[in-house]
């Protein structure tokens, strides 16, 4: 199955450029395998949306279709055929 | 939401449209290294410094970036290039001479997209940008890179070593400069450790001290659990806090859990060192096996930032600032102290600094010296402005204002009397892991 990944600006120097990644995912893989399939593609996304013990950054948010998957399971996310998941940047500074 | 979701993105898009504009691009070099290579940030547009023989460098960290600065020997006039990594925490840099090399060292700290060490070969035009963070804990520990405090040069007859220290509290060392990073396994799995506890900035070590003159001994300072040394290159680790007072806990001398601010000595008098803690100066002459408190004749003996003179093992160097719960210089008087006699007494330097409305806060590694004989020194403030003195402390002026906070300063002479030895990271090879005491070693990815 597709999926499509939106890439946000500050990490498409790993991505060459693009702003949207299509990656061809085995049936019924939840958001962790659909992010493991997007690292072996773009390496360089792994350490910068999760940490080293495997956890979604704290101001990294993920949303699968119009959903932040801290409210739909984390990265257990099941991710239909189709959908596009984008990875954004929180709303956070100072 | 999916609207919010698309705005975010349009953001973002936004964002980087401003980077073009502002002359940041991301440039690699061929196709098929776009996504597997070793990435490297080149900032065109930018006025980047041109760095010659005997120039003084200095490297400014701020909240929001790093900075440059260059001058001749004469040390009047500064060129300044930044902001590099804008936007990004810099808690840490360092220069690395040594060996023929001519690195810049750099932590960089996103809030959204982690922690990573680079580093640059040509004076900030070029930096790595590591697909793999090549400090990172061991999947067992459970825990996560927050931050890189201190990036701590190795002895110089060891060119090849380096340190860092991290939050949470822990030590890494390199032995391949800087290719692989090693956990101190020892330190982080001290028994103390459950009991150390987190101060304002967290739980974290921040000071990093190798006794030049034996290679097994090291201390480390960690907020807020104390000193501990090492007298056998990391094998095991005994708390050194003897003397040091604390306030925060029922008990005033413990045995650790200080929150010790920074720690320095002389190379020529390694036995001896000198201590900011949060609330009291001390020495110790024992190597750390106890403390005498030394805070005779300053405002106040709370503060940050502690620096030895480059050449003068009596002379040491601080930046009182009034309590801690108000972080700013005593009564608006922006002074530094100095001993010249290791802490006998100590005299206000203020010639050329602001005394009046100057509530200002130095950190812990916001001070620095460069090497030449009349030494110069350098400071930065919480509100962004930089001060020079240039005849060792006896006047001041400010060099640069309107900076982000500035975090860390580090200074150094710049020597081109030797041909590089070392190889530009690009090209070097995968090191060894090397039989080393500090375990297993991370391997940074190499491109395929």
């Amino acid at each position: 199955m597709q999926v499509s990944f939106n890439i946000p600006g500050p990490l498409r120097g790993f991505t060459a450029n693009r702003s949207v990644v299509q990656l061809e995912l085995k049936e019924g893989s939840d958001l962790l395998k659909a992010l493991l399939d997007l690292f072996r593609a773009y390496p360089g996304l792994r350490d910068r949306i999760l940490t080293e013990s495997g956890d979604l950054r704290h101001h990294v948010n993920i949303f699968v279709e119009n959903e932040n998957v801290r409210y739909t399971g984390g990265l257990t996310t099941p991710v239909p055929v189709g959908a596009e998941v984008s990875i954004v940047p929180a709303i956070s500074g100072g | 939401m999916k609207e919010r979701v698309e705005r975010y993105q349009q953001a973002n898009e936004v964002r980087a449209a401003l980077e073009m504009l502002q002359g940041a691009v991301l440039e690699s070099r061929q196709p098929s290294e776009e996504t597997r290579g070793p990435r490297t940030l080149v900032l065109r547009g930018m006025q980047h410094l041109t760095v010659k023989n005997g120039d003084v460098l200095l490297l400014v960290g701020t909240n929001k970036g790093a900075f440059l600065l260059k001058s001749s020997r004469d040390r009047t006039r500064w060129d300044v290039a930044g902001p590099y990594f804008h936007g990004q925490g810099i808690y840490a840099m360092a220069y690395d001479g040594r060996n023929g090399r001519h690195r810049l060292w750099v932590s960089t700290n996103s809030l959204m997209w982690g922690t990573f060490l680079r580093s640059s070969d040509d004076y900030g035009r070029s930096w790595t940008n590591p697909l793999e963070a090549s400090i990172r804990f061991p999947a067992e520990s459970g825990a996560s890179l927050r931050n890189i405090w201190q990036i701590c040069l190795g002895r110089n007859d060891e060119p090849e070593t380096l340190y860092c220290g991290v939050e949470p509290a822990a030590l890494f060392e390199s032995r391949d400069g800087g290719e692989s990073w090693s956990l101190a396994r020892a330190l982080y799995g001290h028994p103390h450790r459950p009991r150390w506890m987190p101060s304002n900035g967290g739980l974290f070590l921040h000071t990093i001290v190798p006794d030049p003159g034996a290679k097994g001994r090291m201390y480390v300072a960690v907020s807020a659990g104390g000193v501990y040394r090492t007298e056998d290159s990391g094998k095991t680790w005994q708390a050194r806090n003897t003397g040091i007072r604390v306030v925060f806990m029922p008990e005033k001398y413990p045995e650790f859990g200080q929150c010790v601010h920074k720690i320095v000595l002389h190379e020529s008098r390694p036995e001896r060192l000198f201590l900011q803690n949060h609330w009291g100066l001390y020495r110790s002459d024992n190597r750390g096996d106890s403390w005498q408190d030394i805070a005779r004749g300053v405002p106040s003996d709370f503060g940050f930032a502690m620096m030895m003179h480059p050449h003068d093992p009596d002379c040491v160097y601080v930046l009182p600032v009034e309590s801690d719960e108000f972080r700013c210089t005593p009564e608006g008087h922006l002074r530094v102290y100095r001993t010249r006699n290791a802490g006998g007494s100590w005299d206000s330097l203020e010639r050329g600094l602001p005394q009046k409305g100057a509530y200002e806060t130095v950190l812990r590694d916001a001070m620095s010296s460069d090497s030449l004989d009349q030494a110069g020194i350098y400071f930065g403030t919480r509100s962004g402005k930089l001060y020079a003195s240039r005849d060792e402390g006896k006047s001041w002026k400010k060099i640069v204002e309107g900076l982000p906070q500035i975090v860390c300063v580090k200074a150094a002479v710049i020597q081109m009397d030797e041909a590089p030895k070392a190889r530009p990271h690009s090209k070097a090879k995968p090191a060894a892991i090397r039989k080393t005491l500090f375990a297993k070693s991370v391997k940074r990815q190499r491109p395929r």
